[in-house]
């Protein structure tokens, strides 16, 4: 072979390669020809596909800079304590804020993470521990699989034909319930891969011990495993924060507090902050669309600080073989 | 028997009821787990009976809505869908696997390596680590993408998407008419701020599975193809993209699920208008953005039809999210085999 045909690409540069010239296998090659050369077609189509993917990657950056920079400008002109405390104004108002909101969102949430975490929780352990191998952990692990693409306004749907119908109105706890269905399989999938993740020879001590299953789950695997646990609880949570489509028609919109007669009432239309932002952006009143903003800026706050406290537990998950 | 002295005891009948109760729990909920999916696709189904029982298939094949008239059909929504995701499948796949691409092939830690072999820095204990910090960093920052929520991808659509689109599309229109795809003007919402944001959506899906799989390609391939002289690029295009295509054309498959599903940013973006059209800048409506528009306000007739248009978009998006995972495990199953 000639050596014109070797081209060499930069990455395979080892540390210390160059000043090996006093050995004896590098005499008679050309150096200058093993270098790449952009005058040959290959290595310059190669060089010049590495611009092309470097450009297409910092492109796909730019959204997210943008939605960032807008939330923030927009949304920060606006921000103030009173936006938390108010209700949202009537058109032509001014001022008004979205405490109603924020609150029903978290009512919201809370209620479908009271349902989502227990539920998913024993499914991972009956897939990681009691089970592994057998067809229903299987069946479990597929569906909710298959769960995680489930159009999210088709779970609003179902909310609506099983609650807001029998129940006869729209309420908080079936925006809840219509949440819970897309916490459920992220909770799923990260529990059982959490606790699968838990050293073996620490559950067969236990088990050595004589601990029953029972205990080994108890005992063992859910405190090794809790961090990672946790981290896919806080992912959960922080995708139905976002959700609007599944709250449209289950919790509507409300522009009052949760309460009828002076007590806390779930049974009842219930703001929320997603459902809030798209209401308010389509509306032609200035007062509207910064509220719209404010609102996105504390969503996303909100959205973020929950990613990223569940990125932090993360790091926390025990990692030895 | 264990010993007296020993600290292994034997369980307890309590503790033993406690164990097989804490097993019948688990198995009670794993079935709960499933019997509530089946629930959910039930009620779906059941609420459309009577709807499917009127209408039949014409329902999918004509082109009007009009709850005035009683008169409901949904062809222009299912084109709409299928238009939308697509549009957004070929533009949010070509940059989410640019974007996995140059991120599994180590295109940044690289260059930045060889800016701290400048300075000498390279085995630095802080600035050392630096190339495979940032790498980290891009990929969260693309992932971050995926935190947002869709309804904020909607307003900021509305107020920066559209203005800042409106003027090309319209310059399009202008001269390039005859073209199917330009003939009619964009007034505000329409097919392509939809799909434009529905793209930047789906691309960190894409990118994260996509990477996953040209990770998992085994090195030594890659070692074997550098070994008899081919560039960068031909290894990429003759050895690693084929060895992953199967994992990155799962992740475009669940993609693809994710664009027929997405609802707010269509609402928002599309239009909402009833009609068949092959313009990207005419405003269009999709099943998902039908549901969000119409359940608020719907009355009891409304509501049969409204479920039967649930059901075909839970018929469509199910069979592509089972094909997509169904490709994914085959190929991480393949993969393994070859290592």
């Amino acid at each position: 072979m000639s050596p014109d045909g070797i081209t060499m690409t930069h990455n395979e540069k080892l540390p210390g390669a160059a000043d090996s010239s006093n050995l004896d296998p590098f005499v008679g090659i050309e150096f200058p020809k093993l270098e790449m050369s952009l005058r040959r077609p290959r290595t310059l189509f190669s060089f010049l596909m590495g611009g092309v993917v470097c450009v297409m990657t910092l492109m796909a950056l730019i959204p997210l800079f943008s939605v960032v920079l807008m939330l923030v400008w927009k949304g920060g002109q606006k921000l103030s304590l009173s936006l938390f405390t108010q209700l949202p104004p009537a058109p032509l108002e001014t001022g008004g804020g979205f405490g109603n909101a924020i609150l029903g969102t978290v009512v919201m949430v809370g209620i479908a993470s009271a349902i989502a975490i227990p539920i998913g929780i024993l499914c991972a352990i009956f897939m990681a521990e009691i089970a592994p191998a057998s067809r229903l952990a299987h069946l479990v692990r597929f569906s909710a699989k298959v769960l995680t693409g489930f159009p999210s306004i088709l779970a609003g749907v179902f909310a609506y034909g099983a609650l807001v119908l029998a129940t006869g109105g729209f309420s908080a706890l079936a925006g809840g319930v219509a949440l819970s269905i897309l916490m459920l399989p992220t909770v799923i999938l990260t529990a059982e891969e959490a606790i699968r993740m838990v050293p073996s020879k620490m559950r067969e001590a236990a088990v050595g011990m004589g601990a029953t299953q029972a205990q080994v789950v108890w005992m063992v695997l859910l405190p090794t495993a809790i961090p990672g646990i946790l981290t896919g609880v806080m992912l959960a949570i922080a995708r139905a924060a976002g959700e609007t489509a599944p709250l449209l028609f289950t919790a509507l919109f409300s522009n009052y507090w949760l309460t009828s007669g002076g007590h806390p009432d779930i049974m009842q239309p219930t703001a929320s902050l997603a459902v809030l932002i798209y209401n308010f952006a389509g509306m032609p009143f200035q007062n509207q669309v910064e509220l719209a903003w404010a609102a996105a800026l504390v969503l996303v706050l909100m959205v973020l600080a929950t990613n990223l406290l569940g990125q932090a537990l993360s790091r926390h998950q025990v990692q030895h073989n | 028997m264990a010993d007296a002295g020993s600290i292994s005891q034997p369980p307890s009948s309590g503790q033993k009821l406690v164990d097989s109760g804490f097993r019948y729990l688990c198995h009670g909920v794993a079935w709960l787990s499933i019997a509530f999916v089946a629930f959910m696709i039930l009620k779906i189904a059941t609420g459309a009976v009577p709807a499917i029982r009127e209408r039949g298939v014409g329902f999918m094949t004509g082109t009007t809505w009009d709850p005035n008239k009683g008169e409901f059909s949904i062809l222009p929504e299912i084109w709409g869908t299928l238009y939308s995701s697509i549009l957004a499948l070929i533009i949010g796949s070509a940059f989410g696997i640019a974007a996995a691409i140059f991120l599994s092939e180590g295109y940044l830690s690289e260059s930045v390596f060889s800016v701290l072999e400048i300075f000498k820095a390279e085995h630095h204990p802080v600035l050392g680590r630096l190339p495979e910090q940032l790498e980290n960093l891009l990929k969260n920052l693309i992932e971050l993408l995926a935190a947002i929520p869709s309804v904020i991808y909607g307003l900021w659509g509305l107020f920066v998407v559209i203005p800042l689109v409106r003027p090309v599309c319209n310059w399009l229109h202008g001269h390039l008419g005859w073209v199917p795809f330009f003939n009619s003007p964009l007034s505000g919402p329409g097919m392509l701020p939809a799909a434009l944001v529905l793209a930047i959506m789906i691309l960190p899906t894409i990118t994260a599975i996509s990477r996953h799989a040209l990770i998992n390609v085994p090195p030594k391939l890659r070692m074997a193809a550098y070994g008899m002289g081919a560039t960068r690029w031909e290894t990429i295009l003759a050895v690693i993209l084929p060895t992953a295509a199967r994992g990155i054309f799962g992740a475009v498959v669940l993609a693809f699920g994710r664009a027929l599903g997405e609802t707010m940013a269509l609402a928002m973006l599309a239009g909402n208008a009833n009609q068949i059209s092959l313009s990207l800048f005419s405003p269009a409506n999709t099943l998902a953005a039908l549901l969000a528009n119409n359940f608020p306000e719907a009355g009891k007739n409304e509501v049969g039809v409204l479920m039967y248009a649930a059901l075909v978009l839970l018929a469509i998006t199910l069979i592509v999210n089972i094909i997509g995972a169904l490709i994914l495990e085959r190929a991480s199953a393949g993969l393994e085999g070859s290592k």
